[in-house]
């Protein structure tokens, strides 16, 4: 979806300000809501993708105005609500009010910690050969879902060459929506940064992607 | 999904210090429903969050470029797959599939973004700092690296190839930065010392041997 979290290239944040000496939490429930995705993903509630759109389609004045685990915080709650884990009423009440549903992998436990600590693994068996090699020149499909997509605006229609393969991953724009993983080749590639921002741009500047086959064509 | 809430909370966006206690007063009902549904157990939460306090940090990343420095054959295993070659260092945190490590040369600064959400190789460099997540990085990494860099007061020489790598799968990416010189002899000890977190992202190089830290 074509969402502020597409950032990539806008103007206008300001400087970059890097926090001396940064704690790795400013308050103790960044670290419960941190704690809560990392167990609720791990016993099945939702994939990665998933989360990440849930994030992607906060309203955008609400998505630039909250901080990080904010957002990360209304994210899982709409989440849970959506996927039926819990009720809007049990949230206002702050209390379970409702049977609970089955988790794919059960409670999430002290014997499941170890395991999120480690990030899972996305590659997966082709279904069908690879379209490009290494060296080809590719064009970023001009292409506007109105879902969850991992190809970024600056690169749509842009031509760049193919730099590394990946292997076949599973596919975000799929998984996102739950419609099962349908593993995608996966490709790092390459664009000049005047291709992608005009004459003014640095003449030394490289951009690369990851980007999925489904998201190129050939040029 | 998110229609009705977003006129719900339209009067508080300006109120951080009323939103954050409210904030924490919902995180706390989250919990406390998902505990009483069975879904977690708090106890498990703690043990999350004191792994990710303990366990990983840039100290990892460290390591793993202070034996690329010394180890000629280790560089070469890890340039052609970080994970692989990460994973048979013992001493080393865990690591994840699809770590991707990049090299710093005279010609070419390699820099690290995620401009869609927060993509970082963690359990090599900890959890991100905010800036890393925040808009201004995401926005300009990708158009204007050396403004970027600038604010981290880093400047590179004007030809030098200057690459950014876009985090938007489940690769990941940690810049191998240029070894300083005036550290022949050193041990992988020693040299795990000067190699700071920013310099594993790109947008900071390691300390130099005698300076002030």
């Amino acid at each position: 979806m074509n969402g502020v979290h597409d950032m990539g290239g806008m103007d206008g944040f300001g400087k970059v300000e890097p926090e001396p000496n940064e704690p790795m939490f400013h308050a103790d429930w960044e670290a419960r809501v941190l704690a809560m995705v990392r167990a609720m993903g791990a016993a099945g509630a939702f994939n990665i993708d998933t989360s990440r759109f849930y994030r992607e389609t906060l309203p955008p004045h609400v998505y630039l105005a909250s901080s990080y685990y904010k957002k990360w915080f209304l994210g899982l709650e709409e989440m849970l609500i959506d996927k039926g884990y819990l009720t809007r009423e049990e949230v206002a009440a702050g209390h379970a009010m409702q049977p609970a549903k089955a988790l794919k992998r059960g409670k999430f436990d002290l014997a499941n910690v170890e395991r999120v600590m480690v990030r899972g693994k996305f590659d997966r068996p082709a279904p069908a050969p690879a379209k490009f090699n290494i060296g080809d020149r590719v064009r970023a499909k001009n292409m506007h879902p109105a879902t969850h997509t991992r190809l970024p605006r600056y690169v749509r229609g842009h031509v760049g060459v193919v730099e590394l393969n990946h292997g076949c991953h599973v596919f975000p724009d799929s998984a996102a929506m739950e419609r099962g993983e349908n593993p995608q080749w996966l490709y790092t590639v390459v664009f000049e940064g005047r291709d992608l921002w005009g004459e003014d741009g640095d003449p030394t500047l490289k951009v690369s992607i990851d980007a999925f086959e489904p998201y190129l064509e050939p040029a | 999904m998110f229609a009705a809430m977003s006129h719900d909370h339209d009067h508080h966006h300006d109120h951080d210090h009323s939103e954050l206690s409210e904030t924490e007063l919902r995180v706390r009902a989250l919990e406390t429903i998902l505990t009483e549904k069975g879904y977690v157990e708090p106890a498990a939460l703690d043990a999350i969050i004191q792994a990710y306090e303990t366990k990983i940090g840039p100290h990892n990343g460290a390591r793993v470029v202070a034996k690329a420095w010394t180890d000629p054959a280790f560089k070469k295993a890890l340039l052609e797959d970080g994970s692989k070659a990460i994973s048979k260092l013992g001493h080393v945190s865990r690591v994840g599939d699809h770590l991707v490590v990049v090299e710093n040369t005279p010609q070419r600064h390699n820099m690290v973004v995620c401009t869609l959400c927060s993509c970082y190789p963690w359990e090599m460099l900890g959890l991100p700092p905010v800036w890393y997540k925040a808009a201004p990085y995401r926005s300009r990494a990708v158009k204007d690296p050396r403004g970027v860099l600038a604010d981290f007061d880093v400047s590179l020489p004007k030809d030098m190839e200057i690459r950014v790598w876009d985090s938007t799968a489940e690769t990941r990416f940690l810049v191998l930065p240029m070894r300083p010189a005036g550290t022949e002899g050193w041990s992988e000890e020693q040299l795990a010392e000067l190699v700071t977190r920013d310099s594993m992202i790109g947008t900071g190089f390691p300390k130099t041997p005698g300076a002030p830290s």
